[in-house]
């Protein structure tokens, strides 16, 4: 099936929103989704969650020849798949155009990056080396595939085990896990791609498009770093002209992206090792939030008011009063949340994805593991643990200096009024 | 990096040259009767044929049809004998269709495709011999045959590698240059305005290099786009004194 053509409307619409810095989910022009990754049970299995956008790889390894032209070296094959349940667009079977860019975007990023030594790979020879395979499956396509790609891919190659091999003589035995502990192969740096999406021959960008901003752009450029600041891969892609200045304008917000990235990456790694070494209970089936449908929810559609009139504030405070929610408890006092008209809906995950603010989404999750904690208290501390959430807050907005942003979020009045305290319980800091 | 120097003490590189230098470029342009376009290019022992036929109706699919823009087909291929060791598959596999992918996006974004809605332009190229810089020697060659197809384009469209060691880049890298796993940056540029119509890194590079190494791949860029321009001038000499008379 072909993908349904955006309208000429919603085309306008989208990119009027983004000539006003505005994006439809409330972002900002350099903010990330969140991201969330998680492990499975067996080694090498993660998922990543970018806003929407699912991506779920798995590494494995088999013992085989190696190659003629390089007989001491391992094999890194890499392997990205759109199924059809991703998107209806998706067409199995197919090499489309997509395709063959990500998966070549990947195979530059993580293997021309030499990002793990191939040479530890190798057990005889020139006659038995590991091929460590790496398969990426996209579950939902929601924009930047790529992104997602590429920290699955990494986290879960850093997650990965290979079985231990013992040499006596000629005689090469494969020990399963019981007999010796699998060793982790040796990575040498974490290559994560960054996506900046470019509006109107390259005079807008954004980072981190999702499906939609995918569909007006006018081309992208990926970025591939690590932590480190080195680049691993740069390309660009449709029909667009860049300047020199904006390529290096983009990999100085890669770098501030990929830095963060990193830092959760590792940290969902030691959770999760740390899970496993407390015999805690690990896996997706522990990490992914349990959706269930006990209670009621109307989303709150959030009004930003960052032009409105100081005189309005008189209707906020009494808004505000009127929904004690704990989604005003925030703190974020001038802006009105609105609800939507007759959308109730049931159940905890069912969430409005239009102007639904981090600290918000941090809330619901503190609140539902709460709401969990009534319910079971036996249940483990670690349940939870696995998933790590990152959001851009706004100290990590600064570092990134440019002239032409605006700070919608920051432009509420510092003389922050008599209002209701609802400050007293604090902003939670993202985990980072 | 495999025990080669690639940058000698004296400052000069495996072929002798200078890290600014680039090889030597010879083109010719209407080298098929048939094609409504074609040109042969050297950029030292890289050689690369082009085809251009267009704009003509689109063939096969209807679907693929644009209402407000003409189709760029392309097709990148290698001649088997063209590497060291013989190739089975001229075209098809991943490389080649990258390749083939970055060839139309860089065309798509220098041919005013608007002027013929509704249409194909095809561009096969063929690399006869490879050594280094195929993707350069493929736009430069493609450039010339639309040129010679008599098709618009906003500017030259001009490809050139350039590479980074011990911290002096290199422009217009060799077969050697680029196995030897270095940085290697592949750019295409329009000239006069200085707009990047691809840009493609491949392995690591620190962040503060990378301006050093784009400024010095935009100048063998602007070099070889005056060595194309002599090239059409003096082609179209020669044509219009074959017609004078």
């Amino acid at each position: 099936m072909r993908e349904t053509p955006l309208s000429n409307c919603e085309r306008q619409f989208l990119l009027k929103g983004i000539e006003e810095k505005k994006r439809l989910d409330g972002r900002q022009t350099y903010d990330y989704r969140n991201i969330k990754i998680a492990f499975g049970t067996d080694y090498g299995c993660c998922i990543v969650d970018l806003g929407k956008t699912r991506v779920l790889a798995q590494v494995s390894c088999e013992l085989v020849a190696p190659k003629e032209n390089r007989p001491t070296e391992g094999i890194l094959f890499l392997s990205l798949e759109l199924s059809p349940m991703a998107s209806p667009s998706f067409e199995p079977g197919r090499q489309s155009e997509l395709l063959v860019k990500l998966n070549r975007l990947l195979e530059r990023c993580l293997r021309n990056s030499k990002c793990i030594d191939t040479e530890s790979l190798c057990v005889v020879s020139g006659e038995k080396v590991w091929q460590v395979r790496v398969d990426v499956h996209v579950l939902n396509h929601d924009g930047n595939l790529m992104d997602a790609a590429s920290i699955a891919a990494i986290a879960g190659l850093s997650h990965f085990r290979r079985p231990d091999v013992g040499i006596q003589g000629d005689q090469v035995t494969v020990y399963s896990p019981e007999e010796r502990d699998p060793v982790p192969l040796s990575i040498y740096h974490m290559p994560i791609c960054v996506s900046f999406s470019f509006y109107l021959q390259g005079t807008y960008l954004l980072v981190d498009p999702c499906e939609r901003e995918e569909r007006v752009m006018d081309g992208l450029l990926v970025i591939a770093m690590n932590k480190h600041r080195e680049i691993c891969s740069i390309q660009s892609s449709g029909g667009i002209m860049l300047l020199k200045e904006q390529v290096l304008r983009c990999s100085k917000i890669a770098s501030v992206k990929v830095s963060e990235i990193t830092d959760l990456i590792s940290k969902a790694l030691e959770n999760d090792r740390r899970a496993r070494k407390e015999g805690g209970r690990c896996g997706f089936a522990e990490s992914m939030p349990v959706e269930r449908i006990t209670v009621l929810k109307s989303d709150g559609a959030q009004i930003e008011m960052s032009d409105a009139e100081v005189g309005s504030e008189a209707v906020t405070m009494a808004t505000e009063s009127q929904s004690a929610e704990p989604l005003s408890e925030v703190g974020r006092v001038p802006s009105p949340v609105v609800r939507a008209p007759g959308a109730v809906q049931v159940g905890e995950c069912l969430q409005n994805a239009w102007g639904l603010g981090e600290e918000e989404d941090e809330d619901d999750e503190e609140e539902e593991e709460r709401l969990e904690m009534q319910e079971d208290n036996q249940r483990p501390m670690k349940s939870k643990s696995e998933v790590v959430v990152i959001s851009d807050s706004e100290e990590e907005e600064v570092v990134i200096l440019h002239p032409k942003k605006t700070q919608v979020k920051d432009s509420k009045p510092e003389t922050k009024p008599e209002a209701p305290s609802k400050k007293k319980k604090k902003k939670k800091q993202p985990l980072h | 990096m495999a025990g080669l120097e690639l940058l000698s003490d004296q400052g000069y590189r495996l072929d002798g040259r200078k890290p600014s230098e680039l090889r030597k470029v010879q083109a010719r342009m209407g080298v098929f009767a048939q094609a409504d376009g074609s040109a042969y290019i050297e950029q030292g022992n890289t050689k690369a044929l082009a085809v251009v036929y267009g704009p003509h109706e689109v063939r096969g699919s209807r679907s693929k049809t644009l209402h407000d823009r003409a189709v760029i087909n392309c097709q990148y291929s290698m001649a088997t004998f063209s590497t060291a060791e013989r190739k089975r598959r001229p075209h098809g596999d991943r490389k080649s269709s990258e390749m083939s992918l970055h060839l139309k996006q860089t065309f798509e974004a220098a041919v005013l495709t608007q002027l013929y809605p509704r249409s194909q332009i095809d561009i096969y190229v063929k690399i006869l011999q490879s050594d280094g810089g195929n993707y350069s020697a493929c736009v430069n060659a493609a450039t010339l045959a639309v040129i010679d197809a008599g098709i618009p384009m906003r500017d030259y469209v001009c490809a050139c590698s350039a590479g980074f060691v011990e911290d002096t880049p290199l422009a217009d890298l060799c077969h050697a240059e680029e196995s030897g796993g270095g940085t290697s940056l592949a750019l295409a540029l329009l000239p006069r305005s200085g707009q990047i119509a691809l840009l493609q890194m491949d392995a690591r590079l620190h962040q503060d290099h990378l301006d050093p190494l784009i400024e010095a791949a935009m100048t063998a860029c602007k070099g070889l786009s005056d060595v194309l321009d002599s090239v059409v001038r003096q082609h179209l000499q020669e044509v219009s004194v074959l017609t004078r008379d």
